[in-house]
């Protein structure tokens, strides 16, 4: 009896420290404060190679720089009508393998190759081919968000450099190889059941968003959809005269949740957390979080909701109550502290780094002195042969303004119009 | 290595102990029977049970509180008996939004949480009552009664007198498990890190300082129940060594010993003033202090260190804002014959 208490003693304690062991996980600490302060970021060493992985820059297919103006080459180009013919096809060729290498490469967004009696011709292995000449067909609603996008990278990468700097982003960043971004968001339901019983404010149900906490669910639509202030804390020790509620912390915390999610970081890699609402004691990261945040609901508002409300995506594309797919920290950062570990495309495909004024066409009659004026960079390409901007930039008589009203989806994509 | 079990080494059969004897006819329910597995972990006897006016009320009070929560929760997973089950956790009964503020709240908007409070405080103050009566009836001291007190104030604390002091029923706790840990957290992220309120810390010391008491009286009475340290009937009639033995390993290792009477004292009081001071702490958060970090700066209760990093200063103060972007330059393209005119992805102005 004594043994067997003493043996099984042993192996329970045996056991004990093998699992108690067994369930730290290996981490590495880099210290940004002051010793003992534990003013750290930590990182689960076993995520590190797989993080690696999934942060790797696709390869860069070689262009050349020259060429003519795409937009006397091209017929309907409208963003990128400054950049040389060379580095529209570079550029092209980069986005078919950041955004569709396994959805049909350039004819995800361009329109496909009919025989006479407007059948698509399909080749052998059942792939799509697209129409060379038909490249400025917007046929396609996948080719006609591709050009909003452009549009909305030119943007940051030219104006939100409060968040992102140099480094920039391109499709890439986002799309990973995938026609949509992974990390994308839609409208959450309100969880309050109609009846007499049951309410929860939102809250009080597993939130993925806020990882998997009670916290409210539907964070991202009150911070990144809507600007709710998101500050809570009171500034002054007494007297402050802040009525911000616990439930309003609920909800800033479940966002602070995501944002520590989205970027694989503890708190303290933007908060000094003796005392979050602290600037003062805060890393420098926090300041450019807070554009972030800015950023982010300009995206969602300007260049992303209204893709939905006016039609162009189909209504596959959209969420449960007809809102469009959104962005938050995750889309970009995909669970790394900078997107990509930091590293910059833009050195390669310099033509995302911001909007231009976009060139109206070249006179036919000057023809010959734009071809040999716009080789180089386009720093000022409307000076040398160009008629004024905005003069006449509608390539086709019949198109509508910019300021149109919303209309529906073409009925050749057969789509089902919106509910 | 027979007193070093972890369940009671001897258990009593025989005739049921009724207690001394008293006044009266005290005992509603009679019945008392012998549990072996009861008897592991405590006096195998079983009864005679108390329940009277104040106990019945109690449970009656309790049952109706706990029926509304878990309703209410079972609602709000639209009654799947599965969802109830696996989001359990997570499920609360919510107070009334802020904007309410102390006025009666909508049934589903917090009236059941009003109502589930009301149920469940009167529950607990008619089970306090019965502990303090009981105690009177037996001619016992009312510590148990008054220690219960101070578990009962910081319940109410928390859901009463704050809420109300406040001016908005939102302010209380929601019912539910993990619902109620994150209003933890996130109460001490709106008023500036609890850490730095000094009640807070006291009742921190007093819960640790709980734990530590009680070990250190558990492993001493055990460690002598070989000498029978833990019969204290017997020991009045023929007391052997262990009390000498238990005070002398205390004086050996760290010069003074409680003694057998005073260590209950110790830690009575440790437990008590656990959640008092706690709702003390509690109950000064957003009355009289609205950050306890500024708060403990300004009082040199919290050190200032210097920074090692880069520090920017709030953005918010000087917002270097890009302005607004300009407008979508996009037309529709309607060249290609044959097709039709594709919708243009313009701006919907709000």
């Amino acid at each position: 009896m004594n043994l067997l208490f003493k043996a099984g003693g042993g192996l329970f304690a045996l056991l004990l420290t093998a699992g108690t062991i067994s369930a730290f996980k290996s981490t590495a600490v880099v210290q940004k404060g002051n010793a003992g302060l534990a003013m750290e970021t930590i990182e689960d060493k076993a995520n590190l190679p797989q993080r690696i992985k999934d942060n790797q820059l696709p390869p860069v297919i070689p262009y050349e720089s020259k060429g003519d103006l795409a937009v006397d080459a091209y017929k309907n180009v409208q963003v990128l009508g400054h950049l040389t013919t060379g580095q529209m096809t570079g550029l092209m060729n980069a986005m078919a393998l950041w955004v569709a290498p396994n959805d049909g490469g350039c004819a995800y967004c361009h329109a496909p190759l009919r025989d006479a009696t407007g059948k698509v011709v399909k080749s052998a292995d059942g792939t799509t081919q697209v129409d060379p000449n038909n490249l400025q067909s917007d046929e396609l609603y996948a080719k006609r968000v591709a050009r909003r996008m452009l549009e909305m990278t030119l943007r940051i990468n030219g104006d939100w450099k409060q968040h992102v700097q140099g480094t920039g982003v391109t499709c890439y960043t986002c799309h990973r190889g995938n026609p949509v971004p992974k990390y994308i968001w839609f409208d959450q339901p309100e969880s309050d059941p109609e009846g007499m019983l049951g309410y929860n404010a939102n809250q009080n149900s597993p939130a993925a968003v806020a990882g998997v906490t009670s916290l409210p669910g539907d964070a991202l639509q009150t911070f990144l959809e809507t600007d709710e202030n998101i500050r809570i804390q009171s500034t002054h020790a007494v007297d402050d005269g802040n009525r911000a509620s616990i439930k309003q912390a609920e909800w800033t915390y479940a966002l602070m949740i995501h944002m520590s999610n989205a970027l694989g970081v503890n708190c303290t890699y933007c908060h000094n957390t003796r005392s979050m609402g602290e600037w003062s004691t805060s890393p420098a990261t926090r300041a450019q979080a807070w554009y972030g945040i800015r950023m982010v609901r300009e995206l969602n508002g300007q260049y992303l909701l209204p893709l939905a409300r006016n039609g162009t995506l189909p209504a596959n594309r959209l969420g449960s109550f007809g809102d469009g797919p959104k962005v938050n920290c995750a889309t970009c950062h995909q669970r790394a502290y900078k997107p990509l570990l930091g590293q910059s495309l833009l050195g390669d495909y310099p033509m995302l780094a911001q909007a231009m004024p976009q060139p109206a066409k070249t006179v036919v009659a000057a023809a010959s002195a734009a071809a040999s004026a716009t080789n180089e960079p386009p720093a000022s390409p409307a000076e040398p042969v160009a008629v004024p901007p905005q003069a006449s930039a509608v390539p086709a008589p019949s198109a509508t303004p910019a300021s149109s009203q919303p209309t529906h989806p073409a009925p050749s994509r057969s789509n089902p119009p919106r509910p | 290595m027979e007193y070093f079990n972890i369940f009671t080494q001897i258990q009593v059969s025989g005739p049921p102990d009724l207690g001394p004897p008293l006044k009266g006819n005290q005992f509603r329910v009679r019945a008392t029977r012998m549990s072996t597995w009861i008897g592991w972990f405590a006096s195998a006897q079983l009864g005679p049970i108390y329940l009277g006016y104040l106990g019945i009320a109690s449970i009656l009070f309790g049952f109706i509180a706990i029926e509304i929560i878990g309703l209410n929760m079972w609602a709000s997973v639209g009654w799947s008996p599965v969802q109830f089950i696996r989001q359990l956790p997570w499920l609360a009964l919510e107070p009334p939004p802020p904007s309410m503020g102390l006025h009666l709240p909508p049934l589903n908007q917090g009236g059941w949480w009003l109502m589930a409070g009301f149920f469940l405080t009167t529950s607990i103050l008619l089970w306090w009552l019965r502990t303090y009566r009981r105690a009177k009836a037996l001619g016992m001291g009312t510590h148990v009664a008054w220690a219960f007190a101070g578990a009962i104030w910081l319940y109410l604390v928390l859901g009463f007198i704050r809420p109300v002091l406040m001016g908005s029923w939102g302010e209380a706790v929601p019912f539910g498990i993990f619902p109620h840990l994150d209003w933890t957290a996130a109460f001490s992220i709106r008023y500036g890190n609890l850490f730095y309120n000094p009640f807070h810390a006291l009742s921190i010391a007093f819960l640790y300082g709980s734990t530590l008491l009680f070990a250190m009286h558990g492993a001493t009475v055990l460690a002598l129940s070989h000498l029978g340290g833990e019969r204290e009937v017997g020991q009045v009639i023929d007391r052997g060594t262990a009390a000498e033995r238990g005070a002398l390993f205390w004086r050996w290792t760290m010069g003074f010993n409680a003694t057998f009477e005073s260590i209950h004292r110790w830690a009575w009081w440790f437990a008590v003033l656990c959640p008092l001071t706690g709702g003390i702490g509690i109950l000064l958060t957003g009355t009289a202090v609205d950050n306890w970090y500024l708060w403990a700066v300004k009082h040199n209760f919290a050190p200032q260190y210097a920074q090692v990093y880069t520090i920017d200063p709030d953005p918010a103060l000087d917002p270097k804002l890009p302005g607004p972007p300009p407008a979508s330059n996009i037309h529709v393209y309607t060249e290609s014959p044959g097709k039709p005119a594709a919708p243009a992805p313009t701006e919907v102005k709000p």
